[in-house]
């Protein structure tokens, strides 16, 4: 019996055992919320609105994931999503192109990335202190720009962003008798799309797999012939390139530009992974795990406004008790894997 | 063997080279920039107070809390390669617990002032020994350990205030903030004084600075040694504790209240810089105490001397960063390497020129 057990648990690597300790968590989770709170739970579309409002929030939890998985940590994140949002603003209301806008997003982020890659992985920095001093630069140049918030004004933008895919079959009946379609935003298909590429990148590609192998053991990695700046300077540039595209996914959520836009995104992103089954020591982690990080910790705040907790201060304090549960569950599974 | 002993007394005494050149560079700028920057006055308070002013005096009293943090800061990243990201969020449940104790009395004296600040201090060395349980015990990085704390004690701070920001005026409270009749220095840096001074005293009558060192540099090597890392390693979260409840208190009595949300924003970010800025390393092992002070007085310098240029409060960060990048890349040590290479490739040239005039 106990043999059979052993040999059916073989083939699982921390990876996979974490992200399915994740998932099981987020469907029991999910179950009960339907069976107690009901509501708003019931129907499809209270999935789709999570999707919605965290759209930004996956996209770059996926970056952040590839660097941790590197071994690395980018608290730059929310601050580059943030500059973003506002420089993409500020250009579409002089009356610019959407395409240009959304090269400008991708560019800015390829050279936040870029440069601190570079000082990281070349210059051998810390990368906590590098990616700090990217934040408090992308910070001060976002209010730099405007310190009042800025709204959208830009007809084809508002057209973009009003695009909303509707799938009937997922939507319920009103009481009104009409049927309300599930609505899902474009920046969820852009996320989606971008879990899938990452995902492909990280399974199947060279450059991914050299991602695990640096962060599991960099001095092994470099006598296996792996170039370890080079991967470093381009897991940092991946996460700056899609630091940008989510910013403009916020910008087409949220419609307008705001100094605290994002605020604390990057600790939220670190805590999606870290829920997700990604370890901060590197070679660990998994982007479908990071997906069901993003979904459990808004899905928590979800039920702590729906379960009747109105207190503003309730809503960061079960994260946080979440949170801890979460890590002390990986802690322990993890150390009793390792005396086995 | 020369090369080698060479190595170890730059080691030794370089890491207070980017903190100090740091410093005078600012000052030589300052005094380029007004000549004038650096001098001190006298003025009389509202209390009638004769106390001193300028911007000296503002730079070395509004980096008390930052410097008060970064020495305790410096032993968490010393002792576990990690850092603390909770001592702001762990700075207000302090100050939060300091105000509702003194709120809980009639008149405010000195003596309920220091029940106050032993009633935060214990709420704070708790919180500290939550983060350190969970870092030595469960073995979780320091980072991810804190971002507990960091995701919800603001809100615990305010769950304490019961959803407001008291207030509490007092004769000690103002002059635990600013200056003390009599004393014409501000009371914080008085304060750091006397923590400093403490933090001197352990280390100079107990072996915690080598225990610390030992246990970041290798810890198996400690463990085997006969050393407690577990203890070192959640003493070392507690003595931050400690300095959380004492910065809380003094952010605190500086404003006469508790404002969860504002009180000592971002001030863990200013931290692990600080202790960056002091030459010691983030990854754990030996550590400089006194590099981390100078570097908290360098975060300060930096911002007076911007708000000095007229740079507005929220785009100091901006030009905050390009410095900090300045430093690092500075500190660097493949920079740093280069730049010896160099240093000794002109060295050589010049030799071999003397050389050949020599022979000439």
């Amino acid at each position: 019996m106990q043999n059979a057990l052993s040999k059916r648990k073989e083939p699982l690597t921390d990876t996979q055992l974490l992200m399915t300790i994740t998932i099981c968590i987020f469907a029991v989770m999910y179950i009960l919320a339907m069976i107690i709170l009901q509501g708003g739970f019931l129907h499809a579309q209270q999935i789709f609105d999570l999707l919605n409002d965290n759209a930004s929030l996956i996209i770059v939890s996926c970056g952040l994931t590839i660097v941790m998985i590197g071994g690395g940590i980018d608290i730059s994140v929310g601050a580059v999503t943030s500059l973003v949002a506002m420089s993409c603003i500020l250009y579409l209301n002089k009356g610019g192109n959407v395409l240009v806008a959304v090269l400008m997003a991708v560019g800015i982020g390829i050279a936040f990335g870029s440069v601190q890659g570079f000082l990281i992985s070349y210059l051998k920095i810390q990368p906590f202190i590098v990616t700090l001093a990217g934040m408090f630069f992308a910070r001060g140049m976002t209010t730099i720009l405007s310190v009042n918030p800025v709204k959208v004004d830009n007809s084809k933008f508002e057209a973009l962003r009003n695009v909303k895919i509707k799938i009937p079959f997922l939507g319920y009946v009103a009481k009104n008798g009409n049927l309300v379609p599930a609505k899902m935003e474009l920046g969820v298909v852009i996320a989606l799309l971008c879990i899938i590429l990452v995902f492909i990148l990280l399974m199947y590609n060279r450059l991914g797999r050299n991602f695990y192998a640096m962060g599991g053991n960099e001095q092994s990695a470099l006598m296996l012939g792996i170039n370890v700046n080079k991967t470093r300077l381009f897991s940092y540039i991946i996460s700056g390139l899609l630091s940008g595209i989510s910013g403009f996914v916020l910008m087409m959520h949220t419609g307008a530009g705001n100094a605290t836009n994002a605020l604390g995104m990057e600790m939220n992103a670190i805590a999606s992974s870290i829920i997700g089954g990604t370890l901060l020591t590197g070679g660990v982690g998994n982007i479908i795990g990071t997906f069901f990080g993003t979904v459990t910790l808004s899905t928590i705040k979800k039920i702590v406004v729906s379960s009747g907790l109105k207190d503003p201060w309730w809503q960061s304090i079960t994260t946080g008790g979440m949170l801890c549960f979460f890590i002390l569950l990986q802690s322990i599974v993890l150390s009793r894997r390792q005396k086995n | 063997m020369k090369g080698k002993s060479n190595r170890i007394s730059r080691n030794g005494l370089g890491q207070l080279t980017i903190p100090v050149i740091a410093l005078t560079l600012l000052v030589i700028f300052n005094l380029i920039r007004d000549p004038g920057f650096f001098s001190i006055g006298i003025t009389h308070n509202n209390y009638g107070n004769a106390v001193l002013s300028g911007n000296f005096i503002s730079i070395i009293n509004g980096a008390s809390e930052l410097a008060i943090l970064a020495i305790g800061m410096t032993l968490v990243t010393a002792a576990t390669k990690g850092q603390d990201i909770s001592v702001g969020a762990a700075a207000a449940i302090a100050g939060s617990v300091f105000v509702k104790v003194l709120k809980a009395f009639s008149s405010i004296s000195v003596g309920t002032v220091i029940f106050a600040f032993i009633c935060s201090c214990i709420v704070a060395m708790l919180f500290g020994a939550f983060n350190g349980t969970l870092v030595s015990v469960f073995k979780i990085q320091p980072m991810i350990a804190t971002l507990i704390l960091y995701t919800c004690g603001r809100s615990i701070a305010y769950w304490i205030n019961g959803g407001a920001t008291p207030t509490v005026s007092s004769p000690v409270i103002s002059a635990i903030g600013s200056f003390a009749p009599g004393i014409p220095i501000p009371m914080p840096v008085i304060i750091v004084i006397i923590v400093t001074a403490i933090f001197y005293l352990i280390f100079h009558f107990t072996s915690l600075e080598l225990l610390t060192q030992a246990v970041g540099i290798n810890q198996s090597a400690a463990r085997l040694n006969g050393i407690n890392t577990t203890f070192i390693k959640l003493l070392s979260f507690v003595l931050l504790g400690f300095c959380v409840s004492v910065s809380g208190c003094i952010g605190v009595s500086r404003l006469g209240l508790i404002n969860h949300e504002t009180l000592l924003l971002d001030v863990e970010m200013d931290a692990i810089l600080a202790v960056a800025i002091g030459g010691n390393s983030l990854g754990g092992g030996k550590f400089k105490i006194s590099g981390s002070i100078l570097g908290a007085y360098v975060i300060q310098m930096l911002t007076i001397t911007l708000y000095a240029m007229k740079v507005s409060s929220t785009d100091v960060k901006a030009y905050k960063a390009v410095v900090i990048v300045a430093l690092v890349v500075i500190g660097s040590p493949v920079v740093k390497e280069h730049c010896r290479k160099l240093f000794q490739r002109t060295k050589t040239q010049s030799k071999g020129g003397e050389c050949e005039c020599r022979t000439l």
